[in-house]
């Protein structure tokens, strides 16, 4: 065992136990990866003036990769927020609809600068579109669930959403009308601790998200979202049971925010150096890589391939992204109705 | 042919499309078995089942969250708000989420939903069950805004609001609801949204109006008749998009235009098609563009409290005869 870490390296019974593929096992950790070479890029544009704005996943990958990784891409539904690049990674985006969204860029996939980056939207990979708003999303995956029970699909809907989300009323009306009805919905709250600066005792009378699904009459389950297999464990046994009909499960996932909430944020000014040491040492994806170097997936050469595959993705994404044209002003008035104004 | 009642005709459309489209879903509170409380999807739930005729916990935000949502997934769906009054837990959703999403997508995802309420004073409803909240959505880019007067109107507007691919206010005075029948055509037919129509043809005055303004307005006209005033009334029907050009035919015809609305006069429907009018049409006018229109205030509950505040046919009669007399 290469890793430094005291932390077991999975609380899961390992991948071979949840069914994966060795190969599968990789292409997980090649996703977190992707994801966080994407989100450090980012960062690098905004200093360079290139992109006005990031809102980082880095820390969160864990709990995205293991928990879409359970779904089915392009059948399944995701209602993801603004948090979840490495989630809509996982079900089909790529490096370049990052970047070109990143940078608002007129031929970006999901809102062509309409968004502020981070607004991942797509009819084709089931990604339904969110707005900037927390939690105001949670009831459209109930919606969405409930659409798919109607016409007797086994389709399940997913909306992730942070902490803070948890506060919000439609969080209460989404998951309560999800469980009255028992549609096939999960909601993935992916708590870092952190709505912003503020912390769960400020924005909760009870310490544990998963305590809120007793008040639905729904599994609440708390899971390590550093750990991508217990995730996906947890995930898996949730789609099963949406897909049996038995309902919605509540998911609380809990993870690192690794950086400030923002690119206009400075989490210095209420985190402490030992708190950011603290969750730095969760970093979900070199832990990650240690349990797969000790089950013999990944050794330096290996890893090494991994990371100049992932970095040439996202740099030929980046000569691509760079190039591309920002929206074109005269569409400005265009999609406020179907029919032109 | 049939004559009904508007409500009657709420209930005709909707039953017609959920037979026409199976994507078409009905959801609010009390619309099952209970038919709703003013009785709109009567009959529906056990014709189409609890599935497509759903009752809802009474929370507005959820309805509309999650008709939103099943809209996202390909349905239909008609969400009613009991009274107008509470759709404002619903309006975050309606506003930040429905009104935006084919924008914010580039176009890729629509959000085809209908939210129904009933509106409107004159019934004993207090504050809490009397308002007019077109204005409040009006200003927003992406709602579809319609309220109809008639019952055939009402009909053929609710067929096209189901039918349309973005999303649709439909706003139904509840004093209209048997107050004034009209003959409705069995089966289909739909009325274009954004298409205003002359109730009734006039030269001397025009009032531009909508839903329960519409009867003050004919009223009015043939009250003026009889003093050889003769009234256009231009009847919006869909106020937004607003179609100005049915309304600048008319300004151009007559050169008067009265507004009348029961929604409140600040910063409401009237106040934007009278600052069109000044732009646009200020050649065309002979005199001042009017409003009658809620005094800013409450409705309150006692009928005496009430009338004090909302307008009716004599204060339409008062201001027709003075634009008559320019």
């Amino acid at each position: 065992m290469t890793g430094t870490s005291d932390r077991a390296l999975t609380s899961s019974p390992g991948h071979a136990a949840l069914g994966l593929s060795d190969e599968h096992a990789v292409a997980l950790y090649r996703l977190m990866l992707l994801a966080r070479t994407v989100d450090e890029r980012q960062w690098i544009l905004n200093r360079q003036g290139r992109q006005a704005f990031v809102v980082s996943c880095q820390g969160h990958e864990a709990a995205q990769v293991g928990s879409v990784a359970a779904l089915r891409r392009g059948q399944d539904i995701i209602v993801p927020y603004y948090r979840d690049m490495a989630a809509a990674i996982t079900f089909g985006a790529s490096a370049l609809d990052c970047l070109l969204e990143g940078m608002s860029k007129g031929n970006g996939p999901w809102t062509g600068g309409r968004m502020m980056p981070s607004h991942f939207s797509s009819p084709e990979l089931k990604i339904i579109t969110g707005s900037s708003s927390v939690g105001s999303h949670i009831p459209h995956a109930t919606g969405a669930a409930l659409a798919a029970k109607l016409r007797g699909e086994d389709t399940v809907a997913v909306a992730y959403f942070g902490d803070g989300a948890v506060a919000a009323g439609n969080f209460h009306e989404g998951i309560s009308f999800a469980a009255i009805h028992r549609l096939p919905a999960i909601f993935v709250c992916e708590n870092n601790g952190l709505a912003i600066s503020t912390r769960p005792d400020a924005e909760s009378p009870v310490a544990r998200v998963a305590d809120r699904a007793s008040a639905y009459g729904i599994p609440g389950v708390e899971v390590d979202g550093t750990d991508v297999l217990a995730v996906y464990g947890v995930m898996r046994e949730a789609v099963e049971r949406a897909r049996r009909g038995d309902g919605p499960t509540l998911i609380d996932a809990r993870v690192v925010r690794l950086t400030a909430h923002s690119s206009d944020d400075d989490h210095t000014r209420y985190r402490s150096r030992d708190e950011l040491a603290a969750v730095a040492a969760r970093d979900p994806i070199p832990r990650y890589g240690w349990y797969l170097r000790e089950y013999g997936l990944l050794d330096d050469d290996s890893e090494r391939e991994i990371k100049a595959s992932v970095v040439a993705e996202v740099e030929a994404a980046l000569v691509e992204a760079l190039a591309a044209p920002p929206p074109d002003p005269s569409t400005a008035l265009a999609h406020v109705f179907v029919e032109a104004r | 042919m049939p004559v009904k009642t508007l409500i009657e005709a709420v209930t005709d459309a909707l039953a017609e499309e959920l037979e026409r489209d199976p994507s078409v879903i009905l959801l609010g509170e009390d619309v099952g078995a209970l038919g709703g409380v003013f009785r709109a999807t009567a009959g529906l739930h056990a014709r189409f089942g609890s599935g497509r005729v759903i009752d809802t916990p009474i929370a507005e935000l959820g309805i509309a969250g999650v008709a939103i949502g099943a809209a996202l997934n390909g349905m239909r769906p008609v969400a009613e708000i009991q009274f107008a009054d509470y759709i404002m837990p619903a309006y975050d959703q309606i506003v930040n989420e429905a009104a935006k999403i084919r924008y914010r997508s580039n176009g890729a995802f629509g959000c085809p939903i209908v939210v129904r309420a009933p509106f409107g004073a004159g019934v004993h409803g207090g504050l809490y069950h009397s308002q007019s909240v077109e204005a409040l959505f009006y200003h927003v880019p992406g709602l579809k805004i319609v309220i109809p007067s008639t019952p055939y109107d009402c009909k053929g507007l609710l067929k096209s609001a189901i039918r349309d691919p973005d999303p649709v206010l439909f706003f139904e005075h509840k004093r209209s609801y048997r107050r004034w029948k009209g003959e409705v055509p069995d089966g289909d037919y739909t009325v274009p949204l954004s298409l205003a129509e002359v109730k009734r043809e006039g030269k001397d005055v025009s009032v531009v109006t909508y839903g329960i303004g519409v009867h003050y307005a004919l009223e009015a006209a043939e009250l003026l008749d009889h003093e050889g005033v003769t009234v256009e009334v231009v009847d919006l029907r869909t106020i937004a998009p607003m179609d100005m050009a049915t309304v600048g035919r008319s300004i151009a015809k007559t050169n008067k235009v009265l507004i009348v609305h029961e929604d409140n006069k600040t910063g409401g429907v009237g106040a934007e098609v009278a600052a069109t009018l000044a732009e646009e049409y200020f050649e065309q006018l002979d005199g001042p563009i009017l409003r009658v229109a809620a005094a800013d205030a409450h409705l309150p509950y006692a009928p005496s409290l009430e009338a004090a505040i909302i307008p009716n046919v004599d204060d339409v009669v008062a201001a027709l005869r003075r634009l008559a007399a320019y």
